[in-house]
C-alpha cells in the first residue's frame, strides 16, 4: 500500500487549510523558480521519463503532449487550457483537487504553461462546481497576492496569467475541442482533428488541453524527480492515481493510491469491502462509465492501471470505480448510462445522435424482458455501428457499456426476456 | 440531447444592474480584444441568476446584444447548455442526480421523496419555494446520493434526511451544505485509511 510520504494531494480530503499558507507548509510553490530555471526542454523531459499518462480518461503521456507545441511562437500565442470538466458519471477527483489542495493545480499552470510558451492558461470548471470554482478562485487571487502569477511569476522571469472559466452543463465539453469551441462561446460540438489543438487550438492558435489531475501532479514530480514517480507502479503504468470509489462498497470515498494496486486491495484496505462481503460482489465498472464492466471473476485478481484493465477489454479510464453487489439490477444500471449518453450527445454525428437514442430504447426493452432473444445480437450490431463512425468518442463510450453488459452477462439478459416470455414478471432488484 | 423550448410567459424586457454591468465587464476582460463572445456563458449565467433561477427571451436577446453576438448565436448556446432553465424554477431548484453511481445508492428514495413534497419533475410547488428536476451525474459520487439545490450540493443523502432538509428550506430554517453524515468531505467514512496526519506526510 502507498505510504502518506509518496501521495502527492495530502489535502484531499479537505482537512487541512486550503490557501496558500497550509499550500505551502506542504510543499506547494516551493522555489518553483528554481524549477522554472531548469528549463523548458528539462522539465518536458523529465514530464516524459517520470512515465506519467494524462489522468483525464485517454491515458495519453502527459511529456509527449507537451512536446508537441511549437517551440517558438510564429507570433500567434500560446495558451494552457485546464480541463475541469470533470463529468464522467463515477468520477469525482478533480473536484477534491480543486476545493481542497488547489495550489498545486495553479502552480502546475504556472510550470506547465511556461514548458509550452503559454503566457496564458485558462481552467475551464464544469459549471456546477460553483463552490469549487470559487475555491479556485481565491486560491488564484492569492497567488497573484503573494506574486506567484502575473508579471515575472514567482520571480521566475516568466510572465504568467490565469483566468477561471465554466461550463453550464453539458459532458462533450470535457471533450478537449468542444471544451475549446466553448471557451470561445459557442456550442460544445467537438472539432474534427487533424489540425491537433497543439496547431490549431483556442482562437486558432497553439494550445494544450490537460487534466486537472495531470497539471496538479507536474509540480511535486519535477521537484522529487522523475525517477521517484516512475519508481511507483509498473513500467509503462506509473506513479500515483487518486482513484474514485462509489457504489456498493462499506465507505465510498476518494483516495490516492499506487498505480496497479489489486482492485480488490483496494476496495477492502480503503473502502470497507463490498456491502455484504467480497463474495456479495456482482460487477465493477472500473474507471468511470464509459469503459466495460467487469464480472466478479475478473474483479478478484485484476490490477488498477491502463494495460491490465485494457487486457480485460476494460480500462482504466479516469480511475472512477463503481461497485455493484448483487442486489443490483446490471442491466438497469447500464440502462441509466445508456440514458445518460442519450442525454449528452451532442447531436453532430448521425451515428452518436441517433445510436445513443436506440441504444436507450433497446436497453429499455431488455431491462423488462419485453423483447426478443435475437434483439441482443441486433443491439450488438448498433453499438458497432456508432463505435469508430464519430468525430469524438462519446459515440465509443456509449457503445462500450453496453457491450460489456452483453459480453458479460448475456445468460442474465437472455432468463429475463425468457421468464417475460413465460408469463412471469420480470426480476426486480432491491434498489 | 434534450428538448428544450423558451417558456410561453416572458417579461417585456431583462436590464443587468449596475453592479452586474461592472462585474460583466471584469468577465470580457480575461479574453483577448475581439474575443468577448468567450463570455457569454458566464454572462448569460449571471442573467438568470439575476431573472431568479431561469432565463427569459428578453435576457438572452440582451446577453446576445451586449456581446455584440447575433441573437441566433446566444440562443444556440442557451439551447444547448442544460444549466440554463428556460421556466421558472423555485425558490429552492432541486437538481436530483440519478445517474448509476447515485442510482446504485438510493437516488430513487429521493426521488419518491421529491414526489411526495413537491410534486411532478419541473413543477414549481404552489408556494413558489420548491421545484425539482433529474439531472445527470454531478460529480460527487463517493458522497452518493446527493442534490444540488441552487449554488450548493448535499450529500450522503437517504429519503430521511433529504425529507428534513427540503422542510427545513421550505420553512425557512439554516441547513448544512455538504454531506449530511459525519464526514467532512470525500474521505472514507468512519477511520481514515490515508492522510492520517493533518498537514502532509512528515
Amino acid at each position: 500500500m502507498l505510504q502518506d510520504k509518496d501521495r502527492i494531494f495530502t489535502n484531499l480530503y479537505g482537512l487541512d487549510d486550503y490557501g496558500l499558507e497550509g499550500a505551502r507548509r506542504r510543499g506547494d510553490w516551493d522555489n518553483t523558480k528554481d524549477l522554472i530555471a531548469k528549463g523548458r526542454d528539462w522539465i518536458i523531459d523529465e514530464m516524459k521519463q517520470s512515465g506519467l499518462r494524462g489522468r483525464g480518461g485517454a491515458g495519453f503521456p502527459t511529456g509527449l503532449k507537451w512536446s508537441f507545441m511549437p517551440k517558438e511562437s510564429d507570433g500567434r500565442p500560446h495558451y494552457l487550457v485546464v480541463n475541469a470538466d470533470e463529468s464522467e458519471p463515477g468520477t469525482c477527483k478533480d473536484r477534491e483537487i480543486m476545493r481542497h489542495d488547489p495550489h498545486k493545480l495553479v502552480e502546475g499552470c504556472l510550470v506547465a504553461g511556461f514548458a509550452m510558451g503559454a503566457n496564458a492558461g485558462y481552467i475551464y470548471v464544469r459549471g456546477e462546481f460553483i463552490f469549487e470554482r470559487e475555491q479556485l478562485q481565491r486560491a488564484v487571487d492569492q497567488a497573484y497576492d503573494a506574486g506567484l502569477l502575473g508579471k515575472n511569476a514567482a520571480d521566475s522571469g516568466w510572465d504568467f496569467e490565469l483566468y477561471i472559466v465554466h461550463g453550464a452543463g453539458a459532458y462533450i465539453c470535457g471533450e478537449e475541442t468542444a471544451l475549446i469551441e466553448s471557451l470561445e462561446g459557442k456550442k460544445g460540438m467537438p472539432r474534427l482533428k487533424p489540425p491537433f489543438p497543439a496547431n490549431v487550438g483556442l482562437y486558432g492558435a497553439p494550445t494544450t488541453v490537460n487534466n486537472v489531475e495531470s497539471i496538479a501532479v507536474a509540480p511535486t514530480i519535477l521537484r522529487r524527480g522523475a525517477s521517484w514517480f516512475g519508481g511507483l507502479g509498473r513500467p509503462n503504468n506509473t506513479g500515483t492515481k487518486v482513484f474514485s470509489i462509489s457504489g456498493h462498497v462499506n465507505n465510498p470515498c476518494n483516495v490516492e493510491e499506487e498505480m496497479g494496486i489489486p482492485l480488490k486491495e483496494l476496495i477492502e484496505k480503503h473502502c470497507g469491502g463490498v456491502r455484504g462481503g467480497w463474495d456479495n460482489l456482482l460487477a465493477v465498472i472500473p474507471g468511470g462509465s464509459s469503459v466495460p464492466l467487469l464480472p466478479k471473476s475478473i474483479c478478484d485478481t485484476v490490477l488498477m492501471d491502463f494495460d491490465s484493465l485494457k487486457d480485460v477489454q476494460s480500462g482504466l479510464g479516469t480511475a472512477a470505480v463503481i461497485v455493484m453487489d448483487k442486489s443490483t439490477d446490471v442491466i438497469k444500471a447500464i440502462a441509466r448510462l445508456s440514458a445518460f449518453y442519450k442525454h449528452e450527445s451532442c447531436g453532430q454525428c448521425t451515428p452518436c445522435r441517433e445510436g445513443t437514442g436506440w441504444m436507450w430504447r433497446v436497453m429499455e426493452r431488455l431491462v423488462t424482458g419485453e423483447a426478443e432473444v435475437e434483439e441482443i445480437e441486433m443491439l450488438l450490431d448498433v453499438t458497432k455501428r456508432v463505435e469508430g463512425h464519430t468525430i469524438c468518442a462519446l459515440g465509443d463510450a456509449a457503445a462500450w457499456p453496453v457491450q460489456g453488459l452483453i459480453r458479460h452477462f448475456r445468460p442474465v439478459i437472455e432468463e429475463r426476456i425468457a421468464t417475460r416470455k413465460a408469463g412471469g414478471a420480470a426480476p426486480v432488484a432491491a434498489e | 440531447m434534450s428538448v428544450r423550448r423558451l417558456d410561453p410567459n416572458q417579461p417585456d424586457s431583462f436590464e443587468f444592474t449596475a453592479e452586474n454591468k461592472a462585474w460583466a465587464e471584469g468577465q470580457i476582460k480575461k479574453y483577448p480584444d475581439g474575443r468577448q463572445a468567450s463570455a457569454i456563458i458566464s454572462l448569460l449565467w449571471r442573467a438568470q441568476k439575476q431573472a431568479g433561477g431561469w432565463l427569459p427571451e428578453p435576457a438572452i436577446r440582451y446577453i446576445a446584444d451586449y456581446l455584440d453576438m447575433p441573437h441566433m448565436r446566444a440562443m444556440e448556446v442557451v439551447t444547448f447548455y442544460t444549466m440554463f432553465n428556460l421556466s421558472p424554477v423555485g425558490e429552492h431548484f432541486v437538481q436530483l442526480c440519478g445517474t448509476t453511481p447515485c442510482w446504485l445508492r438510493g437516488s430513487d428514495d429521493l426521488k419518491a421523496v421529491c414526489k411526495k413534497m413537491i410534486g411532478d419533475e419541473r413543477q414549481v410547488s404552489s408556494d413558489g419555494k420548491l421545484s425539482w428536476m433529474e439531472v445527470e451525474c454531478l460529480g460527487a459520487c463517493a458522497n452518493a446520493p446527493m442534490v444540488q439545490i441552487n449554488d450548493d450540493f448535499y450529500e450522503d443523502l437517504d429519503a430521511e434526511n433529504f425529507e428534513k432538509l427540503l422542510t427545513d428550506l421550505k420553512e425557512g430554517r439554516p441547513v448544512k451544505v455538504g454531506p449530511q453524515s459525519d464526514r467532512k468531505g470525500s474521505e472514507p467514512a468512519g477511520q481514515l485509511t490515508s492522510l492520517t496526519k493533518v498537514g502532509g506526510a512528515d
